[in-house]
């Protein structure tokens, strides 16, 4: 009897709770260290220029990656009705991403970096990720060419592209010529070096953070709400619209810069048009509820997946009129965009998963829930509660930082407010901030707990489950 | 020019999927595939 390999997805689903706890605490650690800067204890290991970073890539690519892997190797098998394509290969890719996510932890508090956003990690690593990232292709693709099922459901599309569009932008980004073992100067310069970097940026937030957490979306919503995706034709045109558009937006990260004035608005109108696909695909996975509202009552998984449309929803409306160059001329390099990114990262990226986590992980232990529901929606309200007193305290400080900056006295021309003026003012909000992210992090805690009561539970090794018989949708028809 | 050909043309191609798509005799196929998700649900007693 063939059976899914789950061993290696229930292995990447704990270690996105592990590195979700990490990456949370590093957080929480920085931000008390903006109000209270004597918390790097003159030790250069510790300090915020280093220790922001290693939080960047704990939380996106240790928390958000481990919860993809798991993710989309449990959704292909089980859409594709197959085994995936090597035990071994699953292994390999398990094994070579905690390896890079160890190496990450330990580079980047000893200061070796290359000194690009999200793509600090110097040469040696960066070779590692491609092989491992090439492994984890082969098994995706190789898992979706063996299927016995006629059609590629959806959501193995948006991870499809996923894989394929951060091979591109990873090795784009970091092509650089080696001084060293852990040195490298890139083979960019200036205007260009900023532009190919902001086109990486830029795409790792449409492809990393948003397709590959659409296709967890197009899986999990309708199962956990226990009905097809609202229009299936919808989700066509959504994966579509969204791929089509998003690799031109990158631009908007450079607005009132020395990039030429007319990319600048080619970032921020392919921004704008942006606001339909994400819009329209949130819409289709919020109208699955239609006629079992009633779920959001008690299911508190649900309450974490609908929820975390919304704040897609917000975010994915508030990126786009930020990257209006009006607007960004006050929200640039402010607190505002910390606060945009939170909520499109705790809000959008971490409800997902951790949704879509609590959703997986009975199932993948053949148990009928996890241990505790109630312990669910108490993560549920410390999440949601911490998440809105961050994103309140940066949008405001953000605003506020940018009206103090741009406020000119217009008898003499002369700026009203001093750098540091601006600075003490956000102060107290920084200290909202840490509150927030204290929460947040108390909630993962909560999330930790119950998972490891839940692997208590399934006392004996799970039993392996039976793939599901070859096109059981020809069948059905 | 020519990159405004490209992107008419792309742009004709992205109706003409949509109204592929929405063609009635595709219906069922996608009615079908939207159930993928809860195939082992209908397994489970």
């Amino acid at each position: 009897m063939e059976s899914y390999n789950d061993r290696v997805v229930r292995q990447f689903a704990v270690m996105t709770v592990v590195w979700g706890v990490v990456g949370m605490l590093v957080g929480v650690l920085i931000a008390a260290q903006l109000y209270w800067p004597s918390l790097d204890f003159n030790l250069p290991w510790l300090s915020y220029g280093r220790l922001r970073p290693l939080h960047t890539n704990a939380v996106i690519f240790a928390f958000g990656g481990s919860a993809l892997f798991a993710t989309s190797l449990y959704t292909v098998q089980r859409t594709c009705h197959v085994r995936l394509l090597s035990d071994r290969l699953a292994s390999f890719v398990f094994w070579g991403w905690q390896l890079v996510i160890v190496a990450a932890a330990v580079t980047l508090p000893l200061g070796y970096t290359q000194g690009k956003e999200y793509a600090e990690l110097e040469w040696p690593i960066d070779v590692l990720i491609t092989i491992v990232w090439v492994a984890y292709a082969v098994l995706f693709f190789g898992t979706i060419a063996r299927r016995k099922v006629k059609h590629i459901y959806v959501a193995n599309w948006f991870y499809g592209a996923y894989i394929i569009a951060v091979a591109l932008l990873h090795v784009v980004n970091n092509i650089a010529i080696p001084a060293g073992a852990f040195k490298s100067y890139p083979v960019y310069s200036g205007t260009v070096d900023a532009m190919v970097q902001w086109w990486y940026g830029h795409n790792a937030v449409g492809f990393f953070l948003t397709t590959a957490f659409l296709g967890m979306m197009y899986y999990f919503v309708p199962k956990q709400a226990g009905r097809p995706i609202y229009s299936y034709r919808l989700s066509i045109v959504h994966f579509w619209a969204l791929i089509a558009v998003y690799m031109w937006a990158g631009p908007h990260h450079l607005q009132y810069t020395a990039l030429p004035d007319w990319a600048q608005s080619l970032g921020m109108v392919f921004s704008l048009i942006l606001l339909a696909p994400s819009w329209g695909g949130a819409i289709n996975g919020i109208l699955t509820l239609s006629g079992v509202w009633y779920k959001l009552r008690t299911d508190p998984i649900l309450k974490f997946l609908i929820v975390s449309l919304s704040f897609y929803m917000m975010s994915t409306f508030e990126g786009p009129m930020m990257s209006i160059k009006t607007v960004n001329s006050l929200s640039h390099y402010t607190d505002w965009t910390i606060g945009h990114v939170h909520s499109g990262a705790l809000g959008w990226v971490a409800m997902i998963s951790i949704g879509s986590i609590y959703a997986m992980l009975p199932r993948l232990l053949g148990l009928p829930r996890m241990y505790s529901v109630k312990l669910i929606d108490t993560h549920f309200w410390l999440h949601t509660i911490g998440l809105v007193v961050y994103i309140a305290s940066m949008w405001i400080a953000g605003v506020m930082q940018g009206l103090m900056w741009r406020a000119t006295d217009p008898d003499n021309g002369t700026l009203v407010y001093s750098f540091v003026e601006a600075l003490n003012a956000t102060k107290p909000y920084y200290l909202f901030r840490l509150g927030g992210g204290l929460i947040v992090l108390a909630g993962m805690l909560v999330m930790a707990w119950n998972v490891f009561r839940t692997f208590r539970e399934a006392v004996a090794a799970p039993a392996p489950q039976a793939v599901l018989p070859p096109d059981v949708s020809d069948a059905r028809a | 020019m020519v990159p405004g050909l490209i992107t008419a043309a792309l742009l004709l191609l992205f109706v003409a999927g949509c109204i592929w798509l929405w063609l009635p005799r595709h219906a069922r196929a996608l009615e079908e595939a939207a159930k993928l998700p809860l195939d082992d649900e209908e397994k489970t007693p």
